[in-house]
């Protein structure tokens, strides 16, 4: 029976033992939740990510002690509540190591934050026949507010490919370049495949074109250390509810050369100069493209989350969760039926799979009842699910909380599906 | 362990038209048809029913991709709607929703073997997140008899 530490594969699990899961879990109320009588196995991390007691507290405590409008009043909580505010776009920029807090806006989610660089960068620089380079693996967030701009401004979408094993192709990246290439919009990491980009070779390269590049870090930032220095691109994107946060909040790095000059996103209190009867004129970054009162807690909860993470260390996180990817890859691919979709060395810790002939939603309802929660479906990522020919994949993705007992039984509840639909 | 609620589920019957799903395939000769698309998980169906003057259903085929639910519904319901008129299919098909929404169906007027294939899907009604599976074929049919052509989940 999965779930006895003595019954692990003493083969494939290497315990490194970067950090006592056990007292992890402990910070994670919901991890305690039973589903159908079975302890839950929470796998669909790369949907969303659970929340520690620390980002609860935070939010608890914010509404309770801390709480008024932002940016407004000069009484005593809203400059509590402000200077909260604030202090969590010192965490998010220091998270990313921005130069200065002006570079990060705050935003609904890594949607909105794609949406308002698509539309207030790409809208002001796009002309008919500009080419876009997407990589075949984006969600669809980092599609579909780009193709807006097909539609809109006449720009021309191109495809950077992926190999076989899921790797981001460098050369054929390249060859995509041209004194057209305007933007390049990739992901850090796939949400479906797990593929880390070389998004420092992409950026050189699309820089050396002119080329401004826009990464979607919703993966990337949970699972890898991010410099936005280091990595020179042009614009980052994360969302909180991936990395331990609340759902609703997100944040868009953007170089400040860049973000002086966009016009705003939308338009509202909060973003304004001055407003007369004869026009309006717009603030500085990054109230600029925060229009309205902006989400006020949740900013403060995932500057929670930020510390949280930080407090157990990214590299530590990191290397948890390639034991965990190394451990189950290990046992899955035993499986006759099963195919692994990404196979890409230095992959973060994602697994998508098919098993032969049954739908991954048959297979994710079987282990559902294991306790086991897996995400089937196309991943908001069909351009990447046509590139392999398949209309869904069953994905189990891991979080820092995840261990080699959970992954034990997944291995089970996969051979029990298997075994069901035989 | 399968517990009795996935038995009910993926019963025999389901999962052998899930696996040999019966008249699957492109109609020759329909003079209606309809795709049927669920965006949250990218399953397509496309329903092809060739109606007399009548308004009998003299032949129904489907293709498609889905799970074993979606395939097992297609291919069951296109065994319920053959010779049927399309009023009585539509009467079928609206005691089938309440069915596996859980809400209480009304199967006055429906054969007794067609009530037991109806009744086969009924395991559906525990699995919420699965209920678009089952009723996206039926859906479709809809769109094709109505002749709009285009059904979705939403």
């Amino acid at each position: 029976m999965a779930g006895v530490p003595g019954m692990l594969d003493k083969k494939l699990a290497t315990d490194v033992s970067v950090f006592d899961v056990e007292q992890i879990r402990k910070d994670f109320p919901i991890l305690s939740t039973e589903v159908y009588g079975r302890p839950l196995v929470y796998l669909d991390n790369a949907a969303s990510a659970q929340k520690p007691k620390a980002v609860l507290d935070a939010v608890q405590n914010a509404y309770e002690n801390e709480y008024a409008n932002v940016h407004r009043g000069l009484h005593y909580l809203s400059s509590t509540a402000t200077l909260a505010y604030e202090g969590a776009r010192t965490k998010v920029r220091r998270f990313l190591n921005a130069r200065n807090d002006e570079e990060i806006i705050f935003t609904s989610g890594g949607t909105d934050a794609l949406n308002l660089v698509a539309s207030s960068f790409g809208g002001s620089i796009i002309e008919p026949g500009d080419e876009i380079i997407l990589s075949i693996m984006e969600h669809h967030s980092n599609i579909v507010p780009w193709d807006y701009l097909r539609q809109r401004n006449g720009a021309v979408l191109k495809w950077a490919p992926i190999s076989d094993d899921g790797e981001f192709l460098l050369d054929e990246f390249e060859k995509l370049l041209s004194d057209k290439t305007k933007i390049v919009a990739v992901t850090h990491m796939s949400n479906a495949l797990g593929t880390i980009t070389p998004v420092a070779e992409i950026v050189r390269l699309a820089h050396n074109k002119g080329a401004a590049v826009v990464v979607d870090g919703c993966q990337g930032a949970v699972h890898l250390p991010v410099d936005v220095q280091a990595l020179d691109c042009d614009f980052y994107v994360v969302t909180g509810h991936k990395l331990y946060g609340p759902s609703g909040i997100g944040a868009l790095y953007g170089k400040a050369e860049h973000l002086r000059k966009l016009p705003p996103y939308r338009g509202g209190g909060e973003m304004i100069r001055e407003v007369t009867t004869e026009g309006v004129t717009y603030a500085d970054p990054p109230n600029r493209f925060e229009a309205g009162t902006p989400p006020i807690v949740q900013a403060i909860g995932l500057g929670a989350a930020v510390d949280y993470i930080e407090s157990i260390g990214r590299e530590n996180v990191h290397q948890h969760e390639a034991q965990l990817l190394q451990y189950a890859t290990g046992k899955l691919v035993g499986l006759n039926s099963l195919r692994i979709f990404g196979k890409a060395p230095g992959k973060g810790a994602i697994i998508s799979f098919e098993i032969e002939g049954t739908h991954a939603h048959d297979i994710s309802t079987i282990m559902d009842r294991s306790g086991v929660a897996v995400r089937a479906g196309h991943h908001c990522a069909q351009p990447l699910m046509d590139r392999f020919g398949v209309a869904s994949t069953a994905r189990a993705s891991f979080g820092l909380y995840n261990t080699l007992q959970e992954v034990d039984v997944l291995v089970e509840s996969v051979k029990e599906a298997v075994e069901f639909f035989r | 362990m399968i517990d009795p609620e996935l038995r009910e589920l993926y019963q025999e019957i389901i999962l052998d038209h899930g696996r040999h799903p019966r008249h699957f395939g492109q109609l020759e000769g329909a003079n209606r048809e309809a795709d049927g698309h669920n965006p949250l998980c990218g399953d397509k169906v496309r329903v092809y029913l060739r109606v007399d003057n009548d308004d009998k259903i003299e032949d129904v085929m489907f293709d498609g991709r889905g799970c074993a639910i979606s395939i097992a519904s297609a291919s069951m319901m296109t065994e319920l709607l053959t010779g049927k008129n399309v009023s009585e299919g539509k009467a079928l098909m609206d005691a089938f929703l309440s069915m596996v929404k859980g809400e209480d169906a009304c199967f006055e007027g429906v054969d007794e073997d067609d009530l037991d294939q109806l009744q086969a899907m009924s395991g559906v009604s525990e699995f919420p997140m699965r209920v678009k599976c089952a009723t996206l074929a039926w859906h479709t049919f809809a769109a094709a008899a109505d002749g709009t052509q285009e059904a979705t989940t939403e």
